[in-house]
This record gives C-alpha cells, sequence and structure tokens, in this order.
C-alpha cells in the first residue's frame, strides 16, 4: 500500500548493503478494524420492528349513547382464558337470563391458537369472503391484476366493507389473559380476514362462564359487576 | 494484507453509514409475532413499554427535525403541571437521554442530575397509572399539545398480563387516542386454501 522509495545515493565508493524498502506496520489498523467492524455488527438494528395497527371504538361518554347493536346469528364471543386458552361461544346471550339463581350459563367451548384451533373455526365461518380475498391475493401475485401496494390493501378493505356473511367477532379477555394473546387474537383476525372485529370489555356472567369452564369455582371472586 | 484491509475498510464504512443504534431498553421485552409487515414509524411517536412485571416506561421522539426539541418541551410542560421547574441542563439531559423512562415526575430531578447509569437505571421504578395519581395521563395530554401529530405505539412483552395493558389502552382512550401501533416481530403465516374449502 504504501511504501517509501529511498533514494539510494551511492556514497564515497563505500557500498552499502541493499536496505529493504521499509513497511508500514498495518496490523494494529487491522485489529482497530475488525474490532471496530465487530461493534457495529452487534449494534445495528438491521431488521426494524414492526406495527401492527388496530383502531379501538370510541369511548362513550354521553350517557344517553348505545353501543350499536349487533346481529345476533352472526355474532361470535371469543374470551382469552388463562394459559393461552381460547374460549368461545356463538351469538349473543342476554344477561336477564344470567340473573337466576342459580345462573343458567351456556357452555363454553375451548380452543387454542393452533391453525387447527380458533383459525380453522374462523374460516369455516368467514368462508366466502376468505376466498375472495385469497383470490384477489391470487391475481395481484400472478400479475392478472397489476395494482401499487395500497390500492391492494384498499380493495381488500372494500371486499370486508361490502361482506355481510362473515362472522363478527367479539373479542374479550378474561383477567388472567396475557399481552401476547391478545396480539395473537388480533393476527388471526388478519390472517382470516375477519371484517368486522371488536375488542369489547368482559362482562360479569362471561367470567363466571370461563370460571365454570376452567373447573374453578367463584369461591371469594365473584362479584356481580 | 492489502485487499483484506480494503475490504474491511469497505464494510466498516457501509455499517457506519446504515447502521441505527439499538437502543437499550430499561426493560427487556420480548415483543409478541404478528405478520403485519408494516414499519416502525421514525418520528413523531409516542411509545409506552410495558415490562412483564407491570411497569410502564413512556418514550418519545424529538420529531422529524432535532431543533424541534419536542422531548423537552414535553417534559417542561409535564413539569409545568405538577409545579416543578426543569433547568436547562436538565431538559438537556432528558433531551439527550436515549432510552425508555418510567420515572415518577417528583423524583425526575433526582434521576436527571444523577450521572451514574447504573444508578439510574434502578431508579426506573415505572410510571404511576393508579386513578389517584395518573402520570401517565398527564404525560399523553401534554405530548399531545406539543406534538399534535403523535401517534401511540405500544410495546409489550408477550406476557405482560392483560389488565394493566388494558390500564393503559382505557388511559389512552380517556385522552381521546384510540389509534395505536403494536409493536410486534415479523412471522411468516400461511394460510390453506383447502383449509377454507373444508
Amino acid at each position: 500500500m504504501a511504501e517509501i522509495i529511498q533514494d539510494e545515493k551511492v556514497k564515497g565508493g563505500k557500498k552499502r548493503a541493499k536496505k529493504h524498502a521499509p513497511h508500514i506496520d498495518m496490523t494494529p489498523m487491522v485489529d482497530l478494524m475488525c474490532l471496530l467492524i465487530t461493534f457495529f455488527m452487534l449494534t445495528t438494528a438491521f431488521s426494524k420492528a414492526k406495527v401492527m395497527e388496530i383502531v379501538l371504538p370510541e369511548k362513550l361518554k354521553d350517557p344517553d349513547q348505545k353501543a350499536p347493536a349487533v346481529v345476533g346469528s352472526r355474532t361470535v364471543n371469543i374470551i382469552l382464558g388463562p394459559d393461552n386458552k381460547i374460549f368461545w361461544y356463538p351469538a349473543s346471550v342476554k344477561p336477564e337470563e344470567f340473573n337466576n339463581n342459580p345462573p343458567i350459563l351456556p357452555p363454553l367451548n375451548e380452543t387454542d391458537f393452533s391453525a387447527t384451533g380458533i383459525r380453522l373455526l374462523l374460516l369455516e365461518r368467514n368462508r366466502t369472503l376468505a376466498r375472495k380475498i385469497a383470490d384477489f391475493n391470487d391475481q395481484v401475485v400472478s400479475g392478472k391484476i397489476v395494482l401499487s401496494p395500497d390500492s391492494v390493501r384498499s380493495s381488500i378493505s372494500q371486499l370486508k366493507k361490502v361482506d355481510d356473511t362473515g362472522p363478527i367477532v367479539l373479542i374479550k379477555a378474561y383477567k388472567e389473559a396475557k399481552y401476547g394473546n391478545f396480539v395473537d387474537i388480533l393476527d388471526e383476525m388478519n390472517i382470516c380476514g375477519i371484517a368486522v372485529f371488536m375488542f369489547v370489555d368482559i362482562t360479569w356472567y362471561e367470567e363466571k362462564m370461563v370460571e365454570t369452564a376452567m373447573g374453578t369455582a367463584p369461591a371469594t371472586t365473584a362479584s356481580a359487576n | 494484507m492489502t485487499p483484506m484491509v480494503d475490504l474491511f475498510s469497505v464494510v466498516l464504512t457501509f455499517l457506519m453509514l446504515t447502521t441505527t443504534m439499538r437502543q437499550p431498553e430499561p426493560a427487556t421485552v420480548d415483543t409478541p409475532f404478528s405478520i403485519s409487515e408494516k414499519p416502525t414509524l421514525d418520528f413523531n411517536t409516542m411509545t409506552f413499554l410495558i415490562s412483564v412485571d407491570e411497569k410502564v416506561f413512556i418514550n418519545m421522539d424529538n420529531g422529524p427535525d432535532t431543533l424541534l426539541k419536542f422531548r423537552p418541551k414535553i417534559l417542561a410542560e409535564v413539569g409545568k403541571n405538577y409545579g416543578i421547574e426543569f433547568t436547562v441542563e436538565e431538559q438537556r439531559e432528558f433531551e439527550k437521554y436515549p432510552s425508555s423512562i418510567g420515572i415518577p415526575i417528583l423524583k425526575m430531578k433526582e434521576f436527571l442530575n444523577t450521572k451514574d447509569n447504573k444508578v439510574r437505571d434502578e431508579m426506573q421504578e415505572g410510571i404511576p397509572i393508579d386513578s389517584a395519581d395518573n402520570q401517565l395521563a398527564m404525560w399523553i395530554l401534554c405530548a399531545r399539545t406539543v406534538n399534535p401529530n403523535i401517534q401511540a405505539s405500544l410495546k409489550g412483552d408477550s406476557k405482560t398480563p392483560f389488565p394493566v395493558v388494558k390500564k393503559v389502552l382505557d388511559i389512552l382512550q380517556e385522552k381521546n387516542v384510540n389509534r395505536f401501533n403494536l409493536i410486534t416481530s415479523l412471522e411468516a403465516a400461511k394460510i390453506n386454501l383447502e383449509e377454507i374449502q373444508q
């Protein structure tokens, strides 16, 4: 790299032994560079974290305002339980039914986060819409439709908007659920292309239903509010 | 050796130019997985870090231009609401602090005047979110006053108990923030058409 060539002057008649051209020792520089490269490689965050966007319904602040009513026959209630369990029951329930003593609690179905669990259940109920979305995606991938990613996204949301056959999913979290479950279930909604899903507060009778299903009889925690 | 040194220089230059430093967080958090491919925003975000032991930390950025100095402005605004005045040095210290902050506002002065990073980390006890002393709500309010374009992101560990997340969501909703970004790691997921056809 850097060699300094010295003029070799012949002095007098005395012949000197030919000197080696002096080399710059590069080993420390290489060492330092190795260190720096290692440091940068370890501290660099190559893959940026991803975000999942969710929009929650606005809180009802006006007491006269009422939550929008949902069609009972299309409703699926999903309750995130402890230990990564999911409980679900179809249709809506009337709180009056639970005021009997003892309350009549409908049985909960138990499932899990595997591909044959909640995903199969949701896909089955959302078959028409999921087909449409999958077909549309196929056409985009195979190049039959050429669209920018933004318009692909808006076309899919348009498909979801006009759909009126898919389930309306109400997501509720039991107090022992974990944050990971919440993200997982929202992820399932995206995977299955569910058009309408909402995150709502769990009601006291649903908590009771979970406790019954878990086999932990509510001894002290049963509060009726 | 010369070609090797040349190559090293190129790699080193590349890394130095492309690097974005991984920020040390006051609590280690394993984010859950999702299929979402949307990248995180660079600016105008306030991130709520919720650790497994239910501590809440907040982090915001200085805005697209560092001259905007959103961080010290938000701190001054929060301080004003609690009757605490922060000096210019303290504000600068807050501006520079690279990571999330989980300090009750009354201990903030002490925290900013501490020089030792180890002592600082030990002081991070989480921002109070009780209804009696809801400092998180104040942070959100002030952040939104200073920077109206700010967006909320949530970064939680997959094992964080849900009730505390719900509480943070409720506080955000009280302040009319209804749109959130949940920070996740990417995971590939496939749907079989056969599954649908069954």
